[in-house]
């Protein structure tokens, strides 16, 4: 059976490995929530240029694993002679590439977004048609329609399959102690190793994966009673 | 007071015209009936007037201001931004299928438009979406959502909507044609009251009761053209041409 010795032993390990996956998640989800907001409009938008840029992005980013995507940007771009003459010059900005931390929130913020793009644009363009012609029948511009209808409209619909991409990118963090991160994961490798107990070490941590998941799918529960009660019936 | 007058409007889909110059004039309190079988043209035309379809041809005029339309290089008609967006405070429209804003609550449909668009306080706003709720009856279910009504219901909460704008003309495109037999009469009975209160109202329509039994002015549609109008108790009792004998023929079996 587990030895629990070993699991109370190694808490703060697990604990601080947690903190980083969290804070990796949290922050990486609210830069590609706000940054999806207006490329999923320009992606829904019927101007074929706006779109379609905004599609390759988004294609190239689905079509690619995030580990790769993580491994390029963290080992590759120091590769490039401007990059090193910028770290010498102490360049803010390209000091940061340095930073695994920073490399894993670009990394996993740019995956997500490409995704959420994609989710918000479908239910966009997904707008009843009827409700769009009763906003402009009522006078409201191109950008109102969009602040007051689509975009609060969308929102709610999206938030089944939304609360889908935030549970994967829990589970996708999981790749940052590819770049020397010690994130939950990571946690779990340093125990296992410190302690010959691939099982205490591996199964806690997924028994802490799945309470944060279960503690998401609480909110998402919640936020789905708050804003989609116009979609329930009546009870 | 002219209200609304249309000239000469024409409409094509490709090859296939369906408005062939259609005219009308709504005087502040007219009561306007557009009559015809489906493909008539008579909801295109409703829809040309606020731009929800784009004529080909034709001048719209708007409490006597006349539109500015530009040709956009494919055969439509594109008016200026701005004046639109005006003209379109000025004439409501209420739909076949309500269009209610699904995730809005009743009262948060009533109020959307006149702060969003005519940049009331939420205040005034209030205020007049309780009156118009109250008048269409349906001021109980204000916190409900639109799904959560009968059909009925929403078509009154929509011409609250419509209402609350207090335009110069409702526009009305087969406001029952989508609601079960027994909620019609609870939807004519509002718009009847509103004719009573001396609105501008052109409706679309199947109701060959209202049209006869409220409206002042009918106009009869066939294949985009105005086959016959006039007051409709003469026009209905005693149709000229013999194409609304037919329709009306085909109405009463």
């Amino acid at each position: 059976m587990l030895d629990f010795a070993i699991i109370i032993d190694s808490l703060p390990d697990f604990a601080r490995g947690t903190w980083l996956s969290l804070q990796l998640m949290l922050l990486s989800l609210l830069a590609g929530f706000i940054a999806a907001l207006p490329l999923a409009v320009a992606r829904s938008s019927s101007s074929i240029l706006l779109s379609r840029s905004v599609g390759f992005y988004t294609y190239v980013f689905r079509g690619t694993p995030m580990l790769v995507q993580l491994l390029l940007i963290y080992y590759g771009l120091s590769q490039f002679e401007w990059m090193q003459r910028g770290w010498e010059e102490g360049n803010p900005v390209l000091l940061l590439f340095r930073e695994p931390f920073f490399c894993a929130w670009l990394a996993f913020a740019l995956n997500t977004t490409a995704y959420t793009t994609e989710i918000f644009a479908g239910v966009f363009k997904n707008t009843p048609i009827g409700e769009i012609e009763a906003g402009r029948a009522t006078g409201m511009t191109h950008f109102t329609l969009l602040r007051r209808i689509v975009i609060p409209a969308g929102l709610r619909r999206a938030i089944p399959t939304y609360s889908n991409e935030v549970i994967l990118m829990l589970q996708g963090s999981a790749i940052a102690s590819a770049v020397t991160l010690v994130d939950l994961t990571g946690a779990a490798r340093y125990v296992y190793s410190r302690h010959f107990a691939p099982f205490e070490a591996f199964i806690f941590a997924g028994i802490i994966y799945m309470l944060l998941t279960f503690f998401l799918v609480g909110i998402f529960r919640f936020a789905e009673l708050r804003w989609l009660a116009h979609l329930r019936p009546r009870s | 007071m002219i209200q609304l007058e249309v000239q000469d409007l024409h409409k094509c889909y490709g090859a296939n015209e369906v408005l062939k110059g259609v005219s009308l004039r709504a005087e502040a309190g007219d009561v306007i009936s557009l009559i015809g079988s489906s493909g008539s043209g008579k909801s295109t035309f409703l829809r040309c007037i606020n731009f929800l379809e784009h004529p080909n041809a034709g001048r719209i005029f708007v409490h006597g201001e006349e539109l500015k339309l530009r040709p956009d290089g494919h055969g439509a008609l594109i008016p200026e931004a701005k004046q639109l967006q005006l003209v379109r405070t000025r004439l409501a429209m209420v739909f076949q299928h309500f269009n209610l804003w699904a995730h809005m609550t009743v009262l948060q449909n009533v109020i959307e438009a006149p702060i969003s668009v005519l940049k009331l306080s939420r205040a005034e706003a209030m205020e007049r979406a309780q009156r118009h709720l109250e008048r269409v009856g349906i001021w109980s279910h204000k916190d409900s959502y639109p799904a959560h009504l009968s059909g009925g219901q929403q078509q009154r909460v929509a011409i609250a909507r419509a209402l609350a704008m207090e335009p110069d003309v409702l526009l009305f495109d087969e406001p029952t044609s989508a609601l079960d037999p027994e909620l019609v009469g609870e939807v004519l009975k509002v718009m009847r009251r509103l004719a009573e209160e001396g609105r501008t109202m052109v409706v679309v329509t199947h109701e060959m009761g209202f049209a006869r039994e409220v409206s002042n002015h009918v106009i009869f549609l066939h294949k985009g053209l105005i086959e016959e109008q006039g007051n409709p108790k003469e026009v209905l009792k005693n149709p000229s041409c013999e194409r609304l004998q037919q329709f009306l023929s085909g109405q009463l079996k």
